[in-house]
């Protein structure tokens, strides 16, 4: 039960988040939005994530989020176009044709929980014995990032290089440092 | 049906998120809500990850004797990794909207538009 509401001050939260004119207070509730997502990610067992989820999602991003909007401006600017005009209204069209085709494609789906899936049965039983029996390592995602799939989390690090020097490049001021 | 809606609401809702995100990036005319919608639409991708990873009755994939079965923890890696490149196309692309506010004086993309097509057409005449 409370799963349900969980995911419910999610759906709140994120239709707050998109429909306020105000982008301060747009992204506190965005990183309310990640902190509500660090429960659910606990109530589903996924520790790691949710660790990951309260340091990266609630915390820096919502100071980037800061700091973009500090350089920037802090209000959306008001719409001087009549309420609902046609660009909105092909939005939703697309949007909701995206969704009903995703939920039409859940329906074949293993139900939630399902220990049949085919996701828990080919690698995962693979992983699971041999993270103790061959690295002796206890936490079994830590195994899979950084031996089973390491060449994964060396992609991950490139990424982040990546991105640091773009937003440095982005950023430099001409002729300092 | 009350089996259905039980057995797929995690997949649903994460498939409402997904379509509120989608909606904030397409119809939202400021930058910075596109990249907030961007980042809505990539923890529903996420949540979607997690919940097919979820066993009934699973404990936390952390070895544990008495446990009888873990969840997956296959997508717990998969996301570990994809939460780190979301934040890196969030930071990459609010530091491409700065420059934009520099040279345009505005976050807003109709206006940004006007004056891109006000320059074009200085150059052409």
């Amino acid at each position: 039960m409370i799963d349900i509401f969980l995911l419910m001050f999610l759906v709140i939260f994120s239709i707050y988040s998109i429909h306020t004119e105000d982008l301060l207070s747009s992204v506190i509730v965005l990183s309310a939005f990640s902190f509500v997502m660090t429960i659910v990610w606990t109530r589903l067992n996924a520790v790691d994530v949710a660790f990951t989820e309260a340091a990266v999602g609630a915390g820096v991003s919502t100071i980037i989020f800061l700091s973009a909007l500090s350089r920037t401006k802090r209000g959306e600017e008001k719409r001087v176009t009549k309420k609902i005009n046609i660009y909105n209204l092909f939005a939703a069209l697309i949007v909701i044709f995206t969704g009903s085709v995703l939920v039409y494609g859940t329906i074949d789906m293993p139900a939630f929980g399902d220990i049949e899936a085919p996701a828990y049965n080919v690698l995962a039983p693979r992983f699971i014995i041999g993270s103790m029996a061959e690295l002796g390592i206890k936490n079994f995602v830590t195994s899979i990032l950084a031996s089973y799939r390491g060449y994964d989390t060396l992609g991950e690090t490139t990424v982040i290089f990546t991105a640091g020097v773009s937003v440095v490049a982005l950023l430099r001021r001409k002729g300092g440092t | 049906m009350l089996d259905l809606i039980l057995s797929k609401y995690n997949y649903w809702i994460s498939i409402l998120l997904m379509m509120i995100g989608l909606y904030g990036m397409i119809a939202k005319n400021n930058l910075i809500k596109k990249i907030i919608g961007m980042n809505i639409f990539q923890v529903s991708v996420f949540l979607f990850y997690i919940s097919m990873g979820k066993v009934r009755d699973g404990t936390a994939p952390i070895h544990w004797d008495r446990a009888l079965i873990y969840d997956n923890p296959i997508p717990h890696v998969l996301i570990l990794t994809a939460i780190v490149v979301s934040i890196s196309t969030t930071a990459v692309a609010l530091a491409l909207i700065i420059r934009i506010y520099k040279n345009f004086q505005s976050i807003e993309e109709d206006q940004i538009l006007k004056v891109l097509a006000r320059e074009e057409n200085k150059t052409d005449s």
